[in-house]
């Protein structure tokens, strides 16, 4: 019992830490690691609520390969580092103001409202509960179309990603010299003519083809070219 | 521990990550914080789960946990396109779906 | 056959003509259309002679025979059949008209022959004839209003024949404009017949109306009613001001329409329910003020208009003001008999009319521009003065009887009567001057240069022009054709006018007073239960007043020939010294110019504020623009929400979420 509510504080200030975390800081690596911290608090929590087999998804699933992805994309593309207190005006504190509302409702519906099996710790479950045999049982049997469904999503999914990240070509020199980017990191300068350069290559074999021209034709365009297939092979 | 605990602690985190939403700029943070109330959500879902004493609250969870994956992964390949096109990481800046 | 068996025949003729001629004109060669037009009207005339002859042979009380086609209503309360009546009122009318159409359609024949709507014209006429033909035998109100409204529109169709004449096209929405206010009060007056007696059959509303006492006010709302749609299909005040200018239709239909049978539908409607009238003599007797004094404005306005074919409207105006004082003062056979002859020597007035115009070319009407025609068209000038001198009521002609009759049957009726009948005279004296006028006009005087050009057999050619207002016109369809025919040229001209002129002349001897009494007994049966059918005066009584009408007749001939022969200054400087006078005359009493400012500018000024305030404020601004408006406010007020920043909306989001929360929290709890 001790034991039990110790660990609940403990997750539950991590949980809490690494949400604030998530929010407050800036730089948007340290974001995604404070949120790495809060998704293994939140598996302590899981466990203590048991549910073993969704304590060990999270972390391997979510903690592992989610953030890992998080971790990757932000490395990629950076984004600002914004200053503090950089929201428009009236959104720095409605914000926070309609959140705290939200909060303060659902406290007073969950605490407040005297509901009855809120307030107790639950039913004595079998020894099972939360395996994942009894997983594996519900999915199988009981919510076997949503198991499927949930499949098929993953494969859309999937697919998309890969659409949406593609190269096409042309369109990156179209919208390449409408925007300037804050922070930049400056290597990406050469960046800027490796579209018209890479324009000829295709997308999964650019590495490849982007030698030959640059072995074979115009002695002008080999400079940028190496540079660019260099740069190429960063992204 | 009562369940009531839980809830409020999945309600304080779900607040937590709105208020993140809407004060943060970085499309990447944004969605950062949506994690963060998927996942608040996933908390009371397996607390009630517990209190009714059928695992079907987990296995809502577990879907839920795909949904979000999903999610992330169309999310993150949004702003790698942006990025690729060189349009700023800002939702500030991103404005033109106005009527 | 039976009378209503014959009655049908009588009745379809005329309607197989104008589908046969509107159908197949096309097919029908050179001026085929017209005879076939003036055959089924012809027959149609052979067939009412079928009909007299057969309801001659019935015995007095059967001599109403109603015949039904079908049942067009068929309810509880009323029940109407499509169905004609066979009783000597109708037969007399079915005479008059199919006869007088015959002749008519004969004349149009040569007349209009070179027009390019030929075969149109006589489609028109025969559907004119169908209608009119309907409308006296019609055994039913509802039926008689169909007539009613056919004959109304067949005017308006004849009016405007020549329809690209501004003139015309403009005379003809008169005409059917007032006609319509006629045929409003006539369906309302309906409406009242079938709430009173029950019934909307001739026969069931006058049996009813005699057996049972009824409201009198009702009886004399209805009479008022009946009245005010007989006065604007017959052209007395207040609703004559579209006779005159329905001059400007084709002669033949002047002739037609406005001399012997449309204008008489009044007249007929009046006698036909006399039962009514004879039960509210208050009706009666406006009627009666009424007619006397059309008689008397238009006898008055006849003796100034320069427009030949206008002081014949006008004189028929007046002459159905005789007609009309006749049938109010409840003297029916004497009202109708001047019906009669008024169609021969009127119609016959009218042709010869049509006959001067063609020779001056149809560009003018104005008798100023008219005289000495005698010398070059005789026969038209005979024709023209006997027509003229029945008018006048020259003794022994036609009209003498007829016209004075009238009078004498209301000098015997007393009260008021009696005082109309003292100013029917004074205006018979009138009459009598106008309609020498005319012919003194005309044909004595100087030869005018048509006159001398036909003189030496050449027909004046002048360019086609309107009479009215002068304007140039071409040949072409719309407009009258290249040639002009006169009556001497044309032998279908000239024989309908002949026969129009025996007519004219001896037509009065069916009814002499004390020696015939052609046109009594035989109209008998319809009135069999009026009151005052045995209420006549004496046969002394009446060749006195005959007599005074015959004296004055002359004194007025005597006075046009003094005036326009033998003194021809006389009537210029007359005019100069009652200069007043004469141009209240000649402005027709000023009638048009009260009806344009109270009925036609206020039209046009309500025409004109709606197109300006309520179109254009209220529609346009307030309903189209208020509504687009408001659309477009609520869409702008929508659209300022779509800022384009995804965090507003995420907040807008939470804060729905919270406002619904907070809603479920109080709900609850």
């Amino acid at each position: 019992m001790l034991l039990e509510q110790i660990l609940f504080f403990v997750a539950a200030g991590g949980a809490i830490a690494g949400a604030l975390g998530v929010v407050v800081l800036r730089n948007p690596f340290f974001s995604v690691l404070a949120l790495v911290g809060h998704l293994l608090a939140l598996a302590v929590l899981f466990l203590l609520l048991r549910a073993e087999f969704l304590a060990a998804a999270q972390i391997v699933v979510y903690a592992g390969a989610v953030m890992v992805l998080y971790v990757f994309v932000v490395a990629y593309v950076g984004g600002i580092e914004e200053p503090l207190g950089s929201s428009a005006g009236p959104l720095r504190v409605l914000g926070p103001v309609f959140a705290a509302a939200l909060l303060v409702e659902v406290a007073i519906a969950t605490v407040g409202s005297g509901l009855r099996a809120v307030d107790s710790t639950g039913p004595d479950v079998a020894a099972g509960f939360g395996s994942p045999q009894a997983i594996g049982n519900l999915l199988m049997l009981r919510f076997l179309i949503a198991f499927e469904m949930a499949s098929y999503l993953l494969l859309v999914a999937a697919v998309a990603a890969v659409v949406l990240a593609q190269r096409r070509r042309g369109l990156e020199e179209a919208g390449g010299e409408r925007f300037s980017q804050v922070g930049r990191r400056p290597e990406r300068g050469p960046q800027a003519e490796d579209p018209a350069a890479a324009g000829t290559g295709s997308p999964g074999a650019s590495p490849v083809t982007e030698r030959e021209p640059a072995d074979g034709t115009g002695p002008a365009e080999r400079e940028p070219a190496t540079a660019g297939t260099s740069a190429s092979r960063e992204g | 521990m009562g369940i009531a605990w839980f809830v409020v602690l999945s309600a304080f985190i779900f607040c937590i990550g709105a208020a993140g939403v809407l004060t943060r700029r970085n499309p990447l943070v944004i969605l950062l914080c949506l994690e963060l109330m998927l996942n608040a959500g996933n908390l009371a879902l397996i607390a009630f789960a517990r209190a009714s004493g059928n695992g079907d609250g987990q296995v809502f969870a577990l879907i839920v946990m795909v949904v979000a994956a999903c999610e992330v992964v169309i999310g993150l390949g949004l702003i790698v396109a942006m990025y690729r096109r060189k349009l700023p990481i800002d939702a500030d800046q991103m404005s033109e779906l106005r009527g | 056959m039976t009378p209503v068996s014959w009655g049908w025949v009588v009745l379809l003729l005329p309607l197989a003509g104008t589908i046969g001629i509107a159908l197949g004109w096309r097919a029908l060669p050179g001026r085929s259309a017209g005879w076939l037009g003036s055959v089924t009207v012809g027959l149609s005339f052979l067939a009412g002679i079928g009909m007299y002859l057969t309801l001659e042979e019935l015995p007095h009380e059967e001599r109403r025979l109603v015949g039904s086609a079908f049942r067009y209503i068929g309810t509880d309360t009323v029940d109407v059949d499509l169905a004609i009546l066979a009783d000597p009122l109708s037969t007399f009318m079915v005479l008059v008209v199919s006869g007088v159409s015959f002749l008519i359609h004969v004349y149009s024949v040569s007349y209009l022959g070179s027009d390019r709507g030929y075969a149109r014209f006589f489609a028109y006429l025969n559907f004119f004839v169908f209608s009119m033909l309907l409308l006296v035998l019609a055994a039913n109100f509802v039926l008689l209003i169909v007539g009613w409204a056919f004959v109304g529109a067949a005017s308006y169709l004849l009016i405007s024949f020549w329809y690209r004449r501004d003139t015309a096209t403009s005379a003809g929405i008169k005409a059917f404009v007032i006609n319509v206010i006629g045929d409003v009060a006539l369906v309302v007056a309906a409406f009242l017949i079938l709430n009173e007696l029950g019934t909307l059959d001739y026969l069931g509303a006058f049996e009813a109306v005699r057996e049972v006492p009824h409201d009198e006010g009702v009886l004399v709302a209805t009479c008022l009613l009946l009245l005010v749609g007989a006065f604007a299909k017959s052209g007395q005040i207040p609703l004559h001001t579209w006779l005159p200018d329905a001059m400007e239709g084709p002669t033949p239909v002047s002739a037609l329409i406005h001399a012997a049978t449309m204008v008489t539908a009044g007249v007929y409607l009046i006698a036909r329910c006399h039962p009514l009238f004879e039960r509210a003599p208050t009706a009666a007797a406006i009627g009666a003020v009424i007619g006397t004094l059309t008689l008397v404005f238009a006898a008055t306005v006849a003796l100034v208009a320069t427009d030949l074919k206008r002081i014949i409207a006008y004189s028929t105006i007046s002459q159905i003001g005789y007609m009309v004082l006749g049938v109010t003062a409840f003297a029916y056979s004497a009202g109708l008999f001047h019906l009669m002859t008024h169609a021969f020597f009127k119609a016959l007035l009218f042709m010869g009319a049509g006959s001067v115009v063609s020779a001056l070319g149809m560009t003018n009407e104005s008798i100023d521009r008219m005289g000495g025609f005698r010398k070059a068209m005789p026969f038209t000038f005979v024709t023209f003065t006997i027509g003229a001198a029945a008018l006048a009521s020259f003794p022994l002609l036609s009209g003498f009887f007829s016209k004075d009759e009238v009078i004498a049957y209301a000098l015997h009726r007393g009260g008021i009567y009696s005082v109309l009948g003292i100013v029917a005279y004074a205006a018979a004296l009138l009459t009598a001057f106008y309609a020498f006028r005319m012919v003194f006009r005309v044909f004595f005087g100087e030869p005018v240069p048509e006159a001398q050009q036909l003189a030496e057999g050449e027909l004046a050619h002048v360019g086609p022009r309107n009479p009215l207002t002068g304007e140039e016109e071409d040949t072409d369809v719309g407009f009258p054709g290249p040639e002009h025919h006169i009556a001497e040229h044309s032998w279908s001209m000239k024989a309908p006018m002949a026969v129009l002129a025996v007519l004219a002349v001896v037509g009065g001897v069916v009814a002499i007073p004390g020696l015939t009494h052609g046109v009594e007994t035989f109209l008998e049966p319809t009135f069999a239960e009026s009151e005052f059918i045995a209420d006549k005066p004496a046969p002394a009584d009446q060749l006195k007043d005959l007599a005074i009408g015959g004296v004055l007749a002359l004194l007025g001939i005597a006075a046009a020939y003094l005036v326009y022969i033998r003194r021809p200054g006389l009537a210029r400087s007359a005019r100069e010294r009652l200069r007043p006078v004469h141009s209240f005359f000649a402005h027709k009493w000023y009638f048009d110019e009260l009806y344009d400012r109270a009925f036609v500018r206020p039209s046009r000024g309500l025409g004109r504020f709606g197109r300006t305030t309520v179109e254009r404020v209220l529609v346009q601004g307030a309903i189209v623009g208020g509504a687009t408006g408001v659309v477009r406010a609520g869409t702008a007020l929508a659209r300022s929400i779509q800022t384009g920043y995804l965090r507003a909306y995420a907040l807008l989001l939470l804060a729905g979420v919270c406002a619904l929360a907070l809603y479920f929290l109080i709900a609850s709890g």
